[in-house]
């Protein structure tokens, strides 16, 4: 639609100072043409509504974070795949940025006019989004709530989420096992994500801890922990350049850095970066990081990263799927556990296997990654 | 004429003995706060220099031998690369008194453009790059014509060409990192700004923060010694003045918008020497932080005054206090904090400065 507001802007502006029969002829011309161009727009549109409404199928939504991060597009392809399978209607929106709340408030008021059966959401919010979750679900919407938990968890029907402390965990446990005897007396860099603490932030910065064998003190967050080994916390925004500058830092902290933490794969692969650089690639420092996308199992193989835990964002869209359309058939609720969500699972990626901790290679992993 | 100067004569008479001087002033010598806010008028540089040299005293006391090494220095030079390079596009677009919002990502897209077509889809890699450096070219020129033709408030137009072209980095990179290993072995070229030359002492520098300082010095050169330069500081300053002095005002902030995209596009190659991959995660922050470095280099927000020397101060002072705070065991918390200080300082200097030509 909005092709057509400069054309009669133009046709005005024109014929003003030339007031002969040719400008009218042509703007007779221009306000012919516009008629036609709406009149088909408007007939393509109809035609639009006409055939979502003649397939009458149920409506379902996913909300995600943003529209850019490989986990959300992954997330997307499994939900659309497994909403064509069982003959529902998906409409997906996504927030502008990470922590735009407003965007998503909006996509739920908009998924309760269409009048959908429920929606799977990763909130921005976790917070901020529980009074908009309240109104669709007294509206009689089916709310699931995947990879972030909202604040309180039983704002929602059903969560879908990797214990993201459990995925710390192993790679916590992978590095002392590697480590073995020197692990009393390692030194460890935490490449992690904002200076906010966001919930999955500290969660696998804190699993990582435990596993490793550390005194996390508070749980809920990092940094107020006194082990000697901790080098330092920087931030990396979960981003490549930020991994980079953040290891760059902690190596000119602690030059004697032999275990590199990172919340996700690009900080992972920007510290290698930093590690290269210093000449200290030659596997003197092991690195340990979460997520599982095909790029970071790429560099499990490669030697980049020595252990990763994968976690499976297509399994979660596709699962929310299923429950969504069990609950419009028959108003089926899923069973929930004691910890409040279904864990969706983690598994730990590494070509170094350590006894007790248990794991698959990088060419099992290969098969299974996302993004 | 006689008649006269004999009635002034005649009229002068009753004024002896009084005092004979012409009206008058209190002429003080300038007090020395004066003379500092006059040298800062003249020298606008010499702030962020200060501050430069301050912030680098004060972490090699706090944070030790650690910070005042040759390798610790250069590293910092290293880190504001991306940001330096950045800087000195948004600074050319500054003094227009316009702002460029999509330079972080014009970088992204040249950057993922150039890695993309390389090594996805085999275009050989000198051909790549140079369609990488045209992307940006050409989101500059669009920047530009939207400025000056359509007559759009910059600010306006770059915040939506800064969401149309972070939509063609998801579009054009499918959300995927092109990884480091890969452009490694299939084209080395795009990495070899990450290349670096060792120096006595420790220092290390990179061909990136080499690149970053010769491009530092054309834009000097374009802006103080040729009439193009001239023409961005006039029309920046008063563009009406410009105009009816017979500058071709439009063309001129085509030509800054161009530039500046072309640039943003050489930071893209820039940051693949840097990080090694090709990655749309990155740079999220870069947009900020180059206009930060501008601020904090003292060029002025209003156009017209201001430097690419400062810009790369700014981006400096920024790294410096990071990369100390850090090394002396500061909360990143606290790292955000003091740059957010030194913005709000940087912008109440030039405001007083300011006051001197009103």
């Amino acid at each position: 639609m909005a092709c057509f507001w400069p054309v009669p802007g133009r046709a005005i502006g024109q014929s003003m100072p030339v007031a002969n029969a040719r400008a009218t002829i042509r703007e007779d011309y221009m306000r012919k043409f516009n008629f036609l161009k709406a009149t088909a727009a408007s007939i393509v549109l109809v035609g639009m509504f006409a055939g979502s409404s003649a397939y009458a199928a149920d409506i379902v939504g996913l909300i995600t974070k943003t529209e850019g991060n490989p986990f959300f597009v992954k997330m997307r392809e499994g939900a659309q795949a497994e909403a064509t399978k069982l003959g529902l209607t998906l409409k997906t929106y996504a927030g502008k940025t990470d922590g735009d709340n407003d965007s998503q408030v909006a996509a739920i008021e908009d998924l309760i006019a269409a009048g959908a059966k429920g929606f799977a959401i990763v909130p921005s919010d976790s917070s901020a989004i529980v009074p908009t979750i309240k109104k669709a679900r007294d509206a009689g919407l089916f709310v699931i709530d995947l990879d972030t938990p909202t604040d309180p968890i039983t704002a929602v029907d059903a969560t879908f989420a990797t214990d993201n402390f459990k995925a710390g965990n192993l790679i916590g446990a992978w590095a002392k096992g590697t480590l073995g005897d020197k692990a009393a007396n390692a030194k460890i860099a935490f490449l992690d994500l904002a200076t906010n603490q966001p919930t999955v932030d500290y969660l696998r910065d804190q699993g990582f801890m435990q596993g490793f064998g550390i005194d996390i003190k508070d749980p809920k967050k990092y940094g107020d922990e006194d082990d000697k080994r901790i080098c330092g916390h920087e931030m990396t925004s979960g981003a490549e350049d930020g991994g980079r500058t953040a290891m760059e830092t902690l190596l000119q902290k602690c030059p004697d850095v032999n275990v590199m933490y990172t919340i996700n794969e690009p900080a992972a692969a920007g510290g290698y970066q930093a590690l290269k650089a210093a000449g200290k690639d030659d596997g003197s420092v092991l690195v340990v990081s979460i997520d599982g996308g095909c790029p970071g199992v790429k560099n499990v193989a490669a030697g980049v990263i020595g252990a990763t835990s994968q976690q499976y964002p297509l399994k979660m869209a596709a699962l929310a799927m299923d429950t969504i359309a069990a609950f419009a058939k028959d108003g089926t609720k899923p069973p929930v556990p004691a910890s409040g969500f279904i864990d969706t699972g983690a598994t730990l990626i590494t070509d170094k296997p350590v006894a007790g901790v248990d794991s698959i290679t990088s060419a099992e992993g290969a098969k299974i990654c996302w993004g | 004429m006689s008649d006269d100067a004999t009635g002034s004569a005649v009229a002068e008479r009753g004024l002896k003995g009084q005092d004979q001087t012409v009206a008058s002033f209190e002429e003080d010598a300038p007090s020395p706060v004066r003379r500092v806010q006059g040298f800062l008028h003249d020298f606008p540089t010499a702030i962020p220099f200060i501050v430069l040299l301050v912030g680098v005293l004060i972490f090699s006391v706090a944070a030790g031998g650690k910070f005042f090494a040759p390798f610790n220095l250069s590293l910092v030079l290293q880190q504001v690369t991306i940001i330096g390079v950045l800087g000195i596009a948004q600074t050319l677009v500054i003094l227009t008194a316009g702002i460029d919002l999509s330079v972080g990502a014009i970088m992204i897209l040249s950057s993922i453009v150039m890695g993309r077509l390389a090594v996805v889809y085999g275009v050989p890699p000198e051909i790549a790059f140079a369609l990488g450096l045209l992307t940006g070219l050409i989101c500059g020129l669009i920047n530009g014509l939207l400025v000056a033709l359509v007559k759009l408030p910059p600010f306006i137009v770059t915040l939506g060409t800064w969401s149309i072209y972070a939509s063609l980095v998801i579009f054009v990179s499918h959300s995927e990192t092109v990884r480091a290993q890969d452009i490694e072995t299939i084209a080395p070229l795009l990495q070899w700004l990450g290349n670096t030359i060792k120096f006595g002492g420790g220092a290390v520098l990179t061909f990136g923060a080499i690149l970053m300082i010769i491009i530092a010095f054309a834009c000097w050169y374009v802006l103080n010694r040729t009439a193009f330069g001239r023409h961005v500081y006039a029309t920046g300053d008063d563009p009406e003045a410009a105009r009816l002095a017979g500058i071709n005002t439009r063309g001129t902030l085509i030509g800054v918008y161009t530039l500046a995209g072309f640039i943003c596009s050489v930071a893209g190659w820039v940051i693949i020497g840097r990080i090694g991959a090709a990655s749309p995660l990155a740079g999220q922050d870069a947009n900020l932080d180059a206009i930060t470095a501008v601020v904090i280099g003292g060029t002025s927000l209003f156009g017209g005054r201001g430097s690419i020397v400062g810009t790369l101060f700014g981006a400096l002072i920024v790294g410096v206090f990071r990369n100390g705070l850090a090394l002396a065991g500061v909360d990143s918390l606290w790292q955000q904090f003091t740059v957010g200080i030194l913005i709000i300082l940087a912008v109440t200097i030039d405001q007083w400065i300011r006051k001197i030509s009103a």
